[in-house]
């Protein structure tokens, strides 16, 4: 951030009158670098790199606090609909790639864990390693990407998008995710479509959905293990789009809003992590870090935990719904 | 004890050809890319007073077309733009980086004993941010102007036709450049204070910054965010705000008062921090309550994250939630009055020198009191059903924002002018400029009480014909105020070609920015400071020199 500074405003320590009646001398005892010419990475206003540091710190912790905030919303969002619209999250989570989901946190965690150790080796003037573990966060953070990509991907392909875009190609039930967890229901699902279709018997779905009323025709009452998931999922009863056959729930767009919204904009800070990390992989491998001076480095990782962490909690909260 | 605040050796008051900030470097891309904060603080306020310019341009254009109950020079799609341009550009671009971001970058390092800000490099990208979000805000204005209110209120903001896209992402990147303002303000004074600078001996300026940095970094994020859904609802209909596709418009409301209620002190609390400055020492006398005054900022800081729910009294929202809200908003009363209390009993015996800053610092008093009393009115819910959305509420937060923010901006601007421009301005002329601004403010704004509380709905184009004395009067006391800023831009302009040369210390300040040459130099301090009293103390051992009409310190001090 302000760790070096233009020519024009190099310090001059002809700048500092020399001065017997003050005495800042004794509040910095020990730091020889003081007051004789900075260092090559101590900007003109600080005294001491440990000044200068404790500055970045606390710098950076205000910006990750602002970053919270920032997703905060998008947090607090996903709160409000999941609480009005539950099914419409069980009912889109089927949709999503559990397994690229999981590989993608893992694949994260490494990065977070090469990250903190860069911050070892910089302040341990461990050049080789540093560049080292820079080069593998960036290259799990570019992993993450290419996997975020196909997941984008496919979504796009099956018509999975906000808003007036939404048009899915598959019916839950079809999915094999559904149908691994809820194979009964499935069937049924199935059943009652073909049911409808057929016929065109209102009646028929509408009784299936109502327990209490007596069962027409020959059409046998459902099972708890039939009905129940697909009440969940808001494929059938009071919160569907249609009334008449198996459907999916009203609004089910807004959860891929809230699902492109958020995973794009903790796309947008990986990205912006890793052109961070190339410049600091460049940074490091010219060797300017070492046991004075290795705060980019220090404020980059907990930058980059931040964006882990931001993850940690998207991952269970959009791919893992019950 | 050492004169009169620290043990700084005092320096000669340079003659005007020496090295000071505004001589060290030539040419325009030394101004554009420097990292001075006192640069960056200049093009801040040259920034700001233009666009202060327009807002208020804009606001005589809405009065004028409110002085008879038709049309009276534009169509009411016209109006709906011009008061919504006077609200976004006032709010966002002139009282919100007013005070921290021109006189606070320029003051507050000087004032802590600081050769610079934490991060001179963020600072600047938050004034060049500044300026891309600006641009954005107007060219909405070139576009299509947007109407929806500076609110920006959804539904209607995602659907209206006007350019709401490009005003709403210049709010956003605004607020990275108010955050990062707030982040370096936070840093600097929590890293860079020199020897002997305790907490509480920090000038209140620089505790009045330093809670509303607290609230720029904690608020700010929020209502980029939210701006950024509204962006993302208006282009690609994802649903989240318009109840059409499954949205919720009231959480729209709720995430942009989370923000936009703390804006109020972002706005209001850096001007109590300017009254705190001038009130001590133009009575000569040290501030009472000190400690009370520096957390009860702290105080509002916090407290103005719990209420903003009394903006939405009639949104539906449930009678407890409103009964909470309007309880937490009373308390603000207290840490507010603490203020006004102080400064008053500061006042009490001391010696007065009504020049143009204090004239200024008193207006705030009279004209911040109203509007801070009438805020209790519109706390209580019962109340606030009749008045929601009527001119009360708008003659409310004018006498707050108008009255408070930008009388504290002007008292503020008169104070430093001598220190960062080196020249003193016409003090008569000063009073009558301050004269008039006082009365215009008045005249403008206090018709509207009585307008609001008869009836007389905000926002409206046309309005029935009995109203319309007390609108012709308001719209008077409008161009009496755009006379009052107008000879005041014209004699500071006056005083950069032909003023006096400024003195060290034009007023007997003893805080640390007074220890400087006017203009500073470009480092500030030619020797770190050491302090070893308090901001207010030692007015005592300060005594006029009229040979450079100007404070010197006494030869024999006063125990």
């Amino acid at each position: 951030m302000s760790e070096s500074i233009s020519p024009a405003i190099e310090p001059k320590p002809g700048h500092r009158v020399p001065a017997p009646a003050v005495h800042e001398d004794a509040d910095h005892g020990g730091h020889d670098e003081h007051g004789h010419g900075a260092g090559p990475h101590l900007a003109h206003h600080f005294d001491t790199y440990q000044q200068q540091f404790d500055a970045g710190k606390l710098g950076i912790w205000l910006f990750l606090l602002t970053e919270v905030l920032f997703f905060s919303g998008l947090f607090c969002a996903y709160t409000v609909y999941r609480g009005m619209h539950p099914e419409v999250f069980v009912y889109a989570h089927y949709f999503l790639n559990t397994t690229m989901g999981a590989i993608n946190t893992c694949v994260l965690l490494v990065s977070s864990l090469t990250a903190a150790w860069a911050v070892r080796n910089a302040q341990l003037a461990q050049r080789k390693l540093l560049v080292l573990n820079i080069a593998i966060t960036i290259a799990c953070a570019c992993t993450f990407m290419v996997v975020k990509f196909f997941e984008y991907q496919h979504k796009f392909h099956d018509g999975l998008l906000p808003g007036p875009a939404f048009h899915p190609t598959e019916q839950v039930w079809e999915l094999d995710a559904f149908k691994k967890k809820h194979p009964e229901a499935a069937e049924y699902a199935e059943k009652l479509t073909q049911l409808a279709e057929h016929k065109g018997d209102v009646s028929a779905v509408a009784g299936a959905i109502d327990l209490t009323r007596p069962v027409t025709g020959k059409f046998e009452r459902p099972t708890e293990a039939q009905l129940e998931p697909l009440l969940k999922a808001g494929v059938i009863g009071p919160a569907a789009e249609d009334t008449t056959r198996p459907s999916k729930p009203r609004n089910a767009h807004v959860f891929f809003s809230i699902y492109f919204f958020m995973t794009g904009l903790h796309g947008i800070h990986v990205l912006a992590g890793i052109g961070v990390w190339v410049w600091l992989g460049i940074r490091a491998n010219k060797g300017q870090f070492g046991p004075k001076y290795f705060g980019p480095i220090d404020y980059s990782a907990l930058y980059w935990h931040l964006v882990d962490l931001v993850w940690i909690y998207l991952f269970p909260l959009l791919y893992l719904i019950h | 004890m050492a004169a009169p605040s620290t043990t700084v050796d005092v320096v000669a008051p340079r003659s005007s050809g020496s090295d000071n900030y505004l001589t060290h470097d030539k040419g325009v891309l030394s101004w554009i890319f420097t990292l001075d904060h006192k640069r960056i603080g200049v093009m801040y306020l040259c920034s700001v007073l233009t666009a202060f310019a327009l807002g208020g341009f804009f606001a005589l254009l809405v009065r004028t077309e409110l002085l008879t109950p038709q049309r009276t020079i534009m169509d009411h799609d016209t109006y709906n733009q011009m008061f919504t341009l006077h609200g976004a550009i006032m709010v966002f671009l002139v009282i919100i980086p007013g005070i921290p971001a021109a006189l606070g970058n320029i003051i507050m390092p000087l004032q802590l004993g600081a050769k610079d800000v934490a991060f001179p490099r963020l600072n600047l990208a938050s004034y060049h941010l500044w300026i891309v979000g600006a641009l954005f805000m107007l060219s909405s204005l070139a576009i299509n102007a947007v109407d929806t209110g500076w609110t920006f209120y959804t539904p209607y903001s995602t659907t209206t036709s006007t350019a709401v896209v490009p005003a709403a992402f210049g709010a956003f990147i605004l607020g990275f450049s108010s955050i990062f303002t707030g982040l370096n303000f936070i840093v600097t004074m929590h890293k860079l204070r020199p020897p002997g600078m305790t907490w509480f001996r920090l000038p209140l300026f620089c505790w009045a910054l330093y809670s509303t940095a607290l609230i720029q970094v904690l608020a700010t994020p929020v209502i980029g965010i939210t701006l950024l859904m509204m962006i993302v609802e208006r282009t690609l209909h994802i649903g989240i705000f318009d109840p059409m596709l499954g949205g919720d418009p009231v959480l729209f409301q709720h995430f942009f008062w989370f923000y936009s209620h703390p804006a109020v002190y972002i706005m209001i609390v850096p001007a109590f921090g300017v009254i705190g400055e001038i009130i001590p020492v133009f009575s000569r006398k040290r501030i009472f309550g000190y400690k009370f005054i520096a957390v009860s900022s702290l105080a509002i800081a916090f407290l103005g994250f719990l209420v903003w729910g009394h903006h939405m009294f009639v949104s539906g929202q449930s009678v407890l939630a409103g009964t909470i809200f309007s309880a937490i908003t009373f308390l603000i009363a207290i840490p507010t009055a603490i203020k006004v209390f102080n400064w008053i009993t500061t006042m009490y015996k001391g010696v007065i020198h009504l020049d143009t800053p204090m004239l200024y610092a008193l207006a705030f008093l009279w004209v911040f009191t109203i509007g801070g009393l009438t805020g209790i009115f519109l706390a209580v819910m019962s109340v606030d059903v009749h008045l929601h959305d009527t001119y009360f509420v708008v003659a409310h937060f004018h006498y707050v924002m108008m009255g408070g923010a930008i009388t504290a901006f002007m008292g503020g601007l008169h104070y430093w002018w001598p220190k960062f421009t080196g020249k003193m301005y016409e003090e008569k002329v000063g009073r009558v400029g301050a004269a008039l601004v006082f009365v215009g403010l008045n005249v403008t704004f206090f018709p509207q009480f009585i307008l609001g509380s008869r009836g007389m709905p905000r926002r409206y184009y046309n309005y029935l014909p009995e109203f319309q004395p007390l609108h012709v009067l308001s719209t008077l006391g409008a161009y009496t105020l755009g006379i009052g800023f107008l000879l005041t831009a014209f004699y500071l302009y006056k005083s950069l070609k032909s003023g006096k040369t400024a003195p060290m210390n034009p007023w007997g300040g003893a805080t640390l920015e007074w220890h400087c040459s006017s203009p500073p130099p470009y480092y500030n301090f030619h020797k770190p400071p050491v302090v070893t009293a308090g901001p207010y103390d030692g007015y005592e051992n300060l005594m006029y020199d009229e040979t450079i009409s100007g404070y010197v310190p006494r030869k024999e001090k006063i125990v």
